[in-house]
C-alpha cells in the first residue's frame, strides 16, 4: 500500500442480492479497492440504525448498506423498511456534522457484481477526499451536548 | 503450521482454518500471516491453514480438532458461505458440535479474487477472519427447521430443455406446470431443419415429444403467458402467471385451422418464421404446434385496428373467437422451480459492415434454417430473396457477433457445426453452388463432429480461414458486377482475397434472452457479464442456482447445442424429484422470537412483518411471533425500541460482535473513548 489514507468502509450486505453481488464481482475477478468490510445480513431491512452508529463510533470512516432493488426484495419489501431507515438516519447525521458520502444506500442485484464493485471504488475516492472521520472528536465533543446513546452489544 | 498455546482466561475455545484454496487464496493473502495473527486471539484454541479445506482430509481435521482438543466454536476462512457453508457445518456437525456453533469468513470472493494488493488483502483476511471469531463466540446451537416439499413443478420455457424437464417429471408421476410465452412450445428446436451432425429432421424428433407434453395427464400447459411473481421458497413457492387473452376459446377451438385461412392481414412472421415469410393476423406458428389453438394478434389484426372485419369470427364453426377476452391471472402453488428460457440470436444488423438488412442477399442462418425447410416459405428451395433465382455462389461467415470483443468475446459453440450443416444442405439442394466458408478457427468437439467436418472437406465446400472484413456490392474488378463481394484475409495464403458470391448466410451467435436480468431477478438468480444465469458451481453444480429449489437448464445458462440441452433438462429434472423423493428439505433456522418479559406491546413489529407472522396478544399485552410464518428478515429486530425481539443467527450481539471484530485495526485509543 502506498503512503495515502485509507478510509475504511463497513457494508451491509443482504444475503440474497448484494452478498451474491461481491460473489459475483470476486467471481468474475473484478478488481476493487479493498476498503469494504462486509457483514452479511438476511434483508437490508434488517440493518438496525445502531450497527451503522455502531461501525462508525468503532473507527468505520462510512458505510455502505446494499440491497436488492425495490420490488425485489427476497422479503417482499424489506429493502422498503431500510430506505425508510436510512432516511431517518441521514437526517440526524447531517445534524452531527457527518459528511453525506459517508454513509451511503446501494440496490444491487445478484447479478450487478460491477455496480457493486464501481460503487466501493466511487465512496473509497469520497472519502479519501474527505479525510477521516474522527467521530470522538465531531460528535462527542467534549461538552457532551452532542452524546450519541448508542446500546453496547 | 499449528499455533497452539495455553490460555486461562478464554471464555470458549474457537478452532480457525484458514484455507490457501490452492492458490486461489494464497496467491493473493498471506494465510501464514493470518493464521499466526489469529491464534493470538484470546479465544482461539487452535489456528490452521491448509491447502484444501473443503478436501476429506481438511474436514478431518476439523472434526479431529473438535473430538481432541475440545473446541466449542469452529471458524473457517475460505470461500462464499454460499460455496461452503454446508460443507463446514458438516465437519462442524461430524465433530459432535452444534453445526451452527460455526461462522464462515469470505477471504476468496471478497477478498483475495477482488484485490492485486497482497498487503491490503492480507489485512482485509485478517478483519474477516477476526469479525467470524467475535461473532462465533456469541453462537447459540439451533436445529434446522424441516419444510415439506410441494410436489408440483414450475418449468418456464417450453423449448427442448424445458420440455423434456417437465415430461422427465411428469413421467416420474409429479405434476408439472409448463409456461411458455409464445403461442406454442417448441422453441428454437422447431425453426430448425436438420440437426447436426446425424441430420435427423428436427420437427420429426421434436413433435412427438411436443404432443406427449400436450396430452400429458401431469402437465399443466399454459402458452401464450408469462410468470408476474414469485414469492415463497424452497418447498412452497406461490406463482403468479399471467394467461395473455388470445381471442379464442379454449374449450370450443377444433384447431380446424378456417379463421387462419380466412383472415385477410398478412403479417411478415418475425416470430417463429425469423422474419422470413408471412403469416395471418390470427395464427398457429406451425402446423404441428401445441397446443393446436391459434393466436390473435391484436396489433395486426384488422378489426382491432379499424373496428371493422371479423371474419375469423364468421366463419369459425365453433363460434371460438372472442373478441372480448381477457387476460387471465392465475396462481399457482410449487416446489420447485426449473427455469429453460432458451437464447437470442445475435442481431447481425450491429455489424453494418455485413449489410443485413441493406443488402438482399444477406441471410441470418435463422432464416436459411427457414428457408431450406421443407414446411418454409420457399418449400425448401435455396433461393435468393426474390424467390425464384437460385444462387451460383454461397458465402457462409462464422463467427457473426462472437469472438468479438465488440459484441460478444464468447464462443458461440454451435456456429461451426451448423455453417458446415448448412454448406452440406446447400450442396444436396444445389449440386452445381459452390460453396465458401469463412471460418477464424474451425471448432467440432463433439461425438461424431470432427468427422461431419471430414465429410465436409469431402464435399468441396471452399474453407478460407479468416475472419470477413467487410460483404459490400461495390464491385471493382472484372467479374463482380451484381454480385455480393465478400472481403476477408486468407490467413493461411497471408493474402487478401475477394469473393464474389450471391447469397451470404452469417452464422450468428448465441446471446442471453434481451430480458434475461429481469427473469434472473424475478428468480432470485444471478447473471453473468453476457446475461447468462449463473449456475451453482460451474463443475459440480451446473443445473442448480444460488437459490434453492431454482433450477436452470440450456442454452439460459450458456450457449449449448441440442444434446447437451436435453441432458441439463434431464438433469435439472432429476434434481427436482430427488427433492420431491425427500419430501421434506431442512430449512436455516434463521427466525425471529420475542422475549415477553421486555415487549411493551407497542405493536409497531404487528404491522412491519410483511408475512403478518407477529400477532398481538391482547391478554397478555405483548406481541408474539408464529414461527410457522416467520421467514427470518429480521426487519422486526430492528425496529423494535424495546430491543425485545431477537433474530436467531443474526441477533444484535453477533452483529454488534462481528462489527467490533472487523474494526480491530481502526478502534479508537481507549482514552479517547468516552462513551
Amino acid at each position: 500500500m502506498s503512503e495515502q489514507y485509507e478510509p475504511v468502509i463497513v457494508g451491509f450486505l443482504c444475503n440474497w442480492c448484494s452478498y451474491r453481488a461481491a460473489d459475483l464481482a470476486g467471481t468474475s475477478r473484478i478488481k476493487y479497492a479493498p476498503n469494504m468490510r462486509p457483514i452479511r445480513v438476511m434483508c437490508s431491512g434488517r440493518v438496525d440504525p445502531q450497527f451503522v452508529l455502531k461501525a462508525l463510533r468503532n473507527g468505520a470512516d462510512g458505510v455502505l448498506i446494499a440491497g436488492c432493488h425495490p420490488g425485489e426484495c427476497h422479503y417482499v419489501n424489506g429493502n422498503i423498511k431500510a430506505l425508510r431507515r436510512y432516511t431517518m438516519l441521514k437526517k440526524a447525521l447531517d445534524q452531527w456534522g457527518i459528511e453525506e458520502e459517508r454513509v451511503q444506500l446501494l440496490w444491487a442485484s445478484a447479478s450487478e457484481g460491477t455496480k457493486l464493485a464501481e460503487r466501493v471504488n466511487t465512496m473509497t475516492e469520497e472519502l479519501r477526499a474527505l479525510g477521516p472521520l474522527r467521530w470522538h472528536e465531531k460528535v462527542l465533543a467534549d461538552n457532551g451536548a452532542h452524546r450519541v446513546p448508542v446500546k453496547e452489544a | 503450521m499449528v499455533e497452539e498455546k495455553e490460555k486461562n482466561m478464554q471464555k470458549e475455545k474457537v478452532g480457525v482454518y484458514i484455507c490457501h484454496c490452492g492458490s486461489n487464496i494464497a496467491g493473493t493473502v498471506d494465510v501464514e500471516e493470518v493464521r499466526e495473527w489469529a491464534g493470538n486471539n484470546p479465544n482461539v484454541e487452535v489456528a490452521r491453514d491448509y491447502e484444501f479445506m473443503c478436501s476429506s482430509t481438511g474436514q478431518e481435521l476439523i472434526e479431529k480438532d473438535i473430538k481432541e482438543k475440545g473446541l466449542t466454536r469452529v471458524v473457517v476462512a475460505s470461500c462464499s458461505p454460499h460455496m461452503h457453508e454446508k460443507t463446514f457445518r458438516g465437519a462442524t456437525e461430524r465433530g459432535g458440535l452444534n453445526p451452527f456453533l460455526y461462522e464462515m469468513a469470505n477471504i476468496r470472493e471478497h477478498d483475495s479474487w477482488a484485490t492485486n494488493d497482497k498487503e491490503a488483502a492480507t489485512q482485509k483476511a485478517k478483519s474477516l477472519v477476526n469479525g467470524a471469531i467475535e461473532r462465533v463466540v456469541h453462537h447459540e446451537p439451533l436445529e434446522k427447521i424441516p419444510v415439506e416439499i410441494n410436489p408440483n413443478t414450475l418449468v418456464v420455457g417450453g423449448g427442448i430443455a424445458g420440455i423434456t424437464a417437465a415430461l422427465e417429471l411428469a413421467n416420474s408421476g409429479n405434476h408439472v406446470y409448463l409456461v411458455e410465452r409464445e403461442g406454442t412450445i417448441g422453441g428454437h428446436m422447431a425453426q430448425i431443419d436438420k440437426t447436426f451432425p446425424t441430420l435427423d429432421c428436427s420437427a420429426c424428433i421434436l413433435t412427438p415429444k411436443m404432443v406427449d407434453v400436450g396430452q400429458h395427464d401431469n402437465i399443466t400447459l399454459l402458452t401464450y403467458s408469462e410468470v408476474e411473481k414469485v414469492d415463497g421458497y424452497i418447498g412452497n413457492f406461490e406463482i403468479s402467471v399471467r394467461k395473455k387473452a388470445r381471442c379464442v376459446e379454449e374449450e370450443l377451438c377444433t384447431s380446424c385451422g378456417i379463421c387462419e385461412e380466412k383472415c385477410p392481414a398478412q403479417v411478415v412472421d418475425e416470430g417463429y418464421g425469423a422474419g422470413l415469410g408471412y403469416r395471418k393476423a390470427i395464427y398457429r406458428a406451425f402446423p404441428q404446434a401445441v397446443p393446436g389453438y391459434p393466436v390473435l394478434d391484436k396489433e395486426n389484426c384488422i378489426y382491432f385496428q379499424t373496428g371493422k372485419c371479423r371474419a375469423c369470427e364468421k366463419f369459425c364453426p365453433t363460434e371460438a373467437i372472442n373478441f372480448e377476452q381477457e387476460d387471465e391471472m392465475l396462481k399457482f402453488n410449487v416446489g420447485n422451480i426449473i427455469i429453460a428460457t432458451g437464447y437470442d440470436l445475435f442481431d447481425a444488423r450491429q455489424i453494418p459492415q455485413y449489410g443485413y438488412g441493406r443488402l438482399e442477399n444477406v441471410f441470418t442462418s435463422l432464416e436459411f434454417e427457414r428457408m431450406v425447410n421443407a414446411s418454409g416459405p420457399t418449400g425448401g428451395h435455396v433461393v435468393l430473396r426474390d424467390g425464384e433465382t437460385e444462387p451460383e455462389r454461397v458465402a457462409i461467415v462464422h463467427c457473426v457477433g462472437s469472438r468479438d470483443k465488440n459484441y460478444n468475446e464468447y464462443c458461440s459453440k454451435v456456429c461451426c457445426m451448423y455453417s458446415l450443416k448448412f454448406a452440406h444442405l446447400v450442396h444436396e439442394h444445389l449440386p452445381e453452388t459452390e460453396v465458401y466458408d469463412f471460418y477464424i478457427d474451425m471448432r467440432t468437439p463433439g461425438k461424431g463432429y470432427e468427422e461431419f467436418y471430414n465429410r465436409l472437406l469431402k464435399e468441396d465446400t471452399h474453407f478460407i480461414r479468416g475472419r470477413v472484413a467487410e460483404i459490400t456490392d461495390a464491385d471493382h474488378q472484372p467479374g463482380e458486377e451484381g454480385k455480393l463481394i465478400v472481403q476477408a484475409e486468407n490467413t493461411l495464403l497471408g493474402k487478401q482475397q475477394r469473393v464474389p458470391v450471391d447469397m451470404v448466410i452469417l452464422s450468428a451467435g448465441i446471446e442471453a434472452r434481451a430480458d434475461s436480468e429481469k427473469v434472473a431477478n424475478l428468480f432470485k438468480m444471478g447473471c453473468d457479464y453476457d446475461g447468462f444465469f449463473n449456475e451453482r458451481h460451474p463443475k459440480l453444480a451446473p443445473v442448480a442456482t444460488m437459490t434453492d429449489g431454482v433450477f436452470i437448464a440450456g442454452a439460459c445458462q450458456g450457449p449449448k447445442d441440442i444434446p447437451e440441452t436435453v441432458a441439463q433438462g434431464g438433469a435439472a429434472a432429476s434434481q427436482v424429484a430427488s427433492l420431491i423423493g425427500q419430501g421434506t428439505v431442512m430449512m436455516e433456522p434463521v427466525r425471529a422470537s420475542i422475549r415477553e418479559e421486555d415487549c411493551s406491546g407497542c405493536r409497531i413489529c404487528n404491522n412491519l412483518c410483511p408475512y403478518n407472522a407477529i400477532e398481538f396478544d391482547a391478554e397478555k399485552e405483548v406481541s408474539e411471533v408464529i414461527t410457522a410464518l416467520c421467514q427470518g428478515c429480521g426487519t422486526c429486530v430492528a425496529a423494535c425500541p424495546s430491543g425485545a425481539i431477537d433474530g436467531a443467527h443474526f441477533t444484535n450481539t453477533q452483529v454488534m460482535s462481528e462489527l467490533q471484530g472487523l474494526l480491530w485495526d481502526v478502534q479508537p485509543a481507549p482514552e479517547k473513548v468516552n462513551v
